[in-house]
This record gives C-alpha cells, structure tokens and sequence, in this order.
C-alpha cells in the first residue's frame, strides 16, 4: 500500500508542476472580455498577420533545421562508429558543448566572424542570414540529435551491414541511404521533435540575426499586450505538440516500424 | 592456372602477426573449407579476399586479374556472415534485390533473379517477410540467396552454420553443398568445425596460428595428418607414447606390443596415433596385430559404440558398429582387439 500512495504523491506533484501553470495561462487567455469567458484574445492572435507570418517562419527553419541537422549527424555518428569508435567520447563531448556555451555566445561569435567585412559576409544579404539562422538552430540541437542518432545506431550491426552492403557492390551514399538512415529514422525523429520544439521557441538568435521568428514575436506581443501572450503560449503550446504528433505519425509509416508492430 | 590463388599473404595487427605466409590456390567450382581452432586467422584470411582487410604483405587474384588493391565493393565476391546481416528495414525480396539494384539490374529482371534465388533456397514465399519474422535457418538461406543473385565470382562464407541449432546446421550444411555443386561456384568456407568441414569440402585447409597446417581431401587430412596439430584438430585420436625397440627398421613397442612402423627412425620415445576406428573388436582381416585388454568404458552412440579399454597400459577408444543380434561388450569383459600396423599414424 505505502509504495503506491508515493508514487501518487510524486505523481500529483509532478502534475502540478507542469500542468497548473498551462491551466492558469489557458484560463487568463480566456479572461478578455470583463466577466465572462471568451475566445477573443485568440480571435486578435489570429487576425495579427505578423503571427502567421513568424509563425511559418520559425515552422520552416524547424523543418531545414530537421533535415540539414540529419544531413550532418547520421554520416557523422555512422562513421565514428565504423572507424573511429575510440573517438567516440570526444565527439560526445563536442555535441554536448552547445549545452554549456550560451547562445549569446554564439551569435556574438557568428556576427564578428561572418559580418559584411569578413571573409565570408553571411549577414549581408537576408538568405545568408537565413542560412546562418538555421546552422545555428543545428548548433543547439546538436546535443539531442546526435545523442538520438547514436542511440539509434547502438540497435544495429553498423559494421557487418555495412560489409554485407558493400559486398553487394553498393558505395557509401547507398550505405547511408538505403540501409543507415532508414534503421535510425525513428530514433532521429525522437531527435527531431526535440530539435523542433527548441527552434519554435529560440529568441536569442533570431533577435540578434533580426529575423522575423516566433521567439521575437512572443516578447513583442508579451511586452506590449495583456491577454494575447497567454493566448499566444496556449496555441504555440497547441501548435508545436499537432506538429510532432504529425511527426510520429510520420515515422509510423516506415515499413520497418509498421512490420514491427504486425 | 588456378581460378583464386592467395600468394604468400600475412597481416599483421600493430605488433601481432595474425596470418602468417598463407599460400593457397582454388580451382574453378571448388569447395575449400579453411578448418582450425578460434582465434587461428581463418576470418582475417577471408576478409582479406573480400577486401575488408587488406593484407600486410601479398597478393591476391580472381581469375587473372590481381585484386589485392581493390575495394570489397568492385570485387564481386559474395559474403555470408555468421550474424546472417540482413537489413532490418527491408524485405525478404528486397535484400535479395539489393545488390541488383545496386549494379543497375532492371526492375522486370530483377524481380525474376530475385525470385529464381528464393525458390533456390526454397523460400519461394517469403519475399514480403521482413528477416525478423524468419528463423535463423531461413535467414541464413536469405543471405546466401542476397549473396548469389549477384553471380560473384567467388562466394565466402564465415561460419554460417555457427549460430544455428544441431538439426539445421546439418540439414542446411547438405543444402549448401548442394547449391554450391548445382552453381558450380567457387566457394571459401570458414569452420571451426571439423565434421562441418569433411563432410562438405572438396579441400580443406587446417590452420593453426595464422598458418596452413596441411591442405588436402578430406580423407587424405584424415588419413595422412601432416603433423600433431592436425591429427589431434580432426577426428578423435588415441596418442600412446611408443618406445623404439629397432631404429633401423623402424619397430616400436607399446608396453610389450610390437608394431612394425616401416620406416627408419631415431632412439628413444615416438608418439603414435590410432583412429579409434582402426581398432576392431576381435580378429579381422589384414589385422596384423592383436592384444586382450579389459573393457573399461562402454558409450552407445548408435550405429556405433565407443569402447574404452588398455593397450599395453595406455588408455584406447575404439570404435565398433552396432551389429543386428551382437552383444555389445560389457563393462569388465576380457576381449581380444586387433588392428593393421598400417593404419598407425606416427606424430612428429
Ligand atoms: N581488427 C583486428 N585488430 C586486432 N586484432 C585482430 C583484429 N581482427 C582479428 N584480430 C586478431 O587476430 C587473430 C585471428 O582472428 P580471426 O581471424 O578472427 O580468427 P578466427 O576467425 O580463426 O577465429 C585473433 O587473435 C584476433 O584477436
Ligand atoms: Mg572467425
């Protein structure tokens, strides 16, 4: 009996913790219109342009993010594992450096070392701005992708699928493709959710690149509004978790997923 | 010429030499079998033919051309491994398919390859499993089928049967065989195995640390072992330590028994070998030496039984066939064996 009346406890602790605040936000959001409850914050929220437009924004750069991020950590983990496996600590260690490094730092660092009088001026024109935008959102989702990639790899024979493959005949982008990146896609889309949520609600790049993203948007209508923020947070909230619903519905596709499950 | 030859190979990892001068040649459509204990080199050697490994020093050739510098994916060998490595994401049919795709094979042709090589395996139905709904005797057949839908020139494969329980790993070792005549493909198979390998190969390599031993027929490494080593590896073996009574005409002596070796030797003592099939029950004919021993030991193996008893104060097994309506001998029993001089094999 006793075991079971704390984990309840801890459970409704916990609850409290994360839900309370989501219920007292979606409460105010509702609070507008003087006694009684209503929808119009939300019907300001959607009428604002600018909210479908930095929302589709930072919704873009997710994606690129996903995909470029996926570019560079499965070749990237793949190889440390087939030939570097001793390496693998130090690389842990490289992808967990975005954790301790504050982005402020790395904007800061983006800024002097690609302004328009560098040797590569990225800031001088809005698609390279964009492109730097995005590398640094993979920047921050390193430590989740790669950790997600790797764990994934951990659940497959890297190395003799690798060698079956190339007796076949098949080169290192048919490796990869055909055989690598469809055994971790599902770990990698646990990265992606991650990586998508993270860039949703990013601020400090995207303020300092001035980028019209989400994040920006949110401290603006925060600053300046009273019951739209709390509308705002309820549907990014709302928004971000229909996205990566979509996502794993997306991953249950894969053949390999639907077998296992038959 | 022969169809793969392995000229004067070695490899080395760091300081260790694990493969040590390893010369040997394959005709076309044989069967080799590389036999030895863990650990003696037999995977590092057929790495190094399908190019995982490239070799220390030596060369390797397929048909005329020299391969040793080439990638494992221009060689057109064809890999089965223990571990059967079939992909996880894909089907049956598409793991055959897959080195087809890779060279470009159309999808009407290769759809025809794909199932020619699953009916030869006798999987005809299973191309839309995915490999985690097969036994692993079914998928070691789907890796042999992935591995000959691409006609290689030269087909290896380690330990394939190891991971396989008893009743299979025969069967699938006939099946094997059988496919691999059927083909006519040159094949290197890896084995530990010593029945494994007498049973299925035309020519079998015994290797011990990281050399070949002997290289012969089957019978022949069972009849004429070159040295210790592989009299011990291969079959059951009685070692009895014999003294040299005439150097000259080569006689010894096992606790009084007095068996003629035929050929000169040194003083002193000689190890010597006798199959346990070499011994019969009772006189027999071209059985030149005889002597009574008591029955220590009676294990029935079916159509044989393994009888354990003295010679000339040394412990022997011997192996007698399980006649219709004959008695089978009884612990304690006072019997008369016999066996040919010839069928002695001296050890270095
Ligand atoms: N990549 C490697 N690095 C270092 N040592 C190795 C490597 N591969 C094999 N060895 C060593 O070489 C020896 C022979 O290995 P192997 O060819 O696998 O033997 P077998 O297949 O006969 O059991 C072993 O002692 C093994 O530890
Ligand atoms: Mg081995």
């Amino acid at each position: 009996m006793k075991p079971k009346l704390w984990s309840w406890l801890v459970f409704l602790i916990g609850f409290a913790y994360f839900a309370l605040p989501l219920i007292g936000t979606l409460e105010f959001s509702l609070r507008k219109r003087r006694g009684e409850y209503s929808l119009d914050a939300y019907a300001w929220v959607f009428e604002d342009p600018q909210f479908r437009e930095t929302f589709g924004y930072s919704v873009v750069m997710a994606l690129l993010t996903i995909v470029f991020g996926m570019l560079l950590v499965v070749p990237t983990a793949y190889w440390v594992r087939l030939k570097y496996p001793r390496l693998r600590p130090l690389f842990e260690f490289i992808t967990l450096l975005p954790l301790v490094i504050p982005p402020i730092v790395i904007v800061f660092g983006y800024i002097r070392l690609y302004n328009t009088s560098s040797f590569l001026p990225m800031t001088g024109t809005t698609f390279g701005t964009n492109m730097l935008l995005m590398f640094g959102y993979v920047t921050l989702s390193l430590p989740y992708m790669y950790r997600a990639v790797d764990t994934g790899l951990r659940t497959i024979d890297v190395r003799t699928l690798t060698e079956a493959a190339q007796s076949l005949g098949a080169g290192w982008v048919t490796i990869i493709g055909r055989i690598i990146l469809p055994n971790v896609l599902i770990a990698v889309m646990s990265g992606a959710f991650v990586t998508f949520a993270i860039v949703i609600g990013e601020f400090v790049l995207a303020a300092l690149l001035n980028r019209p993203a989400f994040g920006p948007y949110m401290q603006l209508i925060g600053a300046n509004r009273a019951y739209e923020p709390a509308a705002l947070a309820v549907i990014a909230f709302a928004i971000t978790w229909f996205c990566i619903g979509l996502m794993q519905l997306a991953s249950r596709m894969t053949p390999q997923s639907r077998a296992k499950r038959s | 010429m022969s169809f793969l030859s392995l000229d004067q190979l070695r490899k080395s990892f760091g300081a260790t030499q694990v493969v040590k001068n390893f010369n040997l040649d394959i005709e076309q459509g044989e069967f080799v079998s590389l036999l030895g204990p863990s650990g003696c080199g037999k995977t590092t050697v057929l790495r190094m033919i399908a190019g995982f490994e490239s070799p220390s020093h030596g060369v390797i050739r397929i048909g005329d051309a020299d391969v040793t510098a080439r990638r494992p994916n221009q060689r057109n060998v064809g890999m089965v491994f223990q571990a059967y490595a079939l992909f996880p994401n894909l089907t049956v049919a598409q793991n055959v398919a897959f080195g087809l795709k890779v060279k470009g094979v159309g999808k009407a042709q290769s759809a025809a390859r794909v199932a020619e090589m699953l009916s030869l395996v006798g999987l005809g139905d299973f191309g839309k499993r995915y490999p985690f709904q097969l036994s692993g005797g079914q998928q070691q057949r789907v890796a042999l089928a992935r591995a000959l839908a691409v006609q290689p020139q030269v087909l290896l494969l380690d330990e394939p049967l190891s991971a396989l329980d008893a009743k299979i790993r025969v069967s699938l070792r006939e099946e094997i065989r059988e496919i691999q005549q059927r083909l006519g493909i040159t094949t290197v198979f890896v084995t530990h195995d010593q029945e494994e390998a007498l049973s299925m190969s035309d020519r079998i390599v015994v290797m011990h640390g990281g050399m070949a031993q002997q290289i012969g027929a089957p019978h022949e490494i069972y009849s004429s072992p070159a040295n210790r080593f592989v009299a011990e590896f291969v079959g059951r073996l009685n070692v009895l330590d014999a003294e040299v009574t005439d150097a000259a005409q080569g006689h010894v002596s096992v606790g009084g028994i007095e068996i003629p070796t035929g050929r000169p030797l040194t003083p002193g003592t000689v190890p010597l070998a006798l199959r346990p099939e070499a011994i019969s029950l009772g006189p027999a004919p071209g059985h030149d030496i005889s002597f009574t021993g008591t029955v220590t030991e009676v294990q029935f193996l079916g159509s044989v039984i393994r009888v354990g008893t003295h010679m000339g104060g040394a412990p022997v097994l011997l192996d007698t066939f399980n006649r219709t309506g004959r008695r089978p001998p009884q612990l304690g029993e006072k019997l008369e064996f016999s066996f040919n001089s010839k069928g002695v094999i001296l050890l270095e």
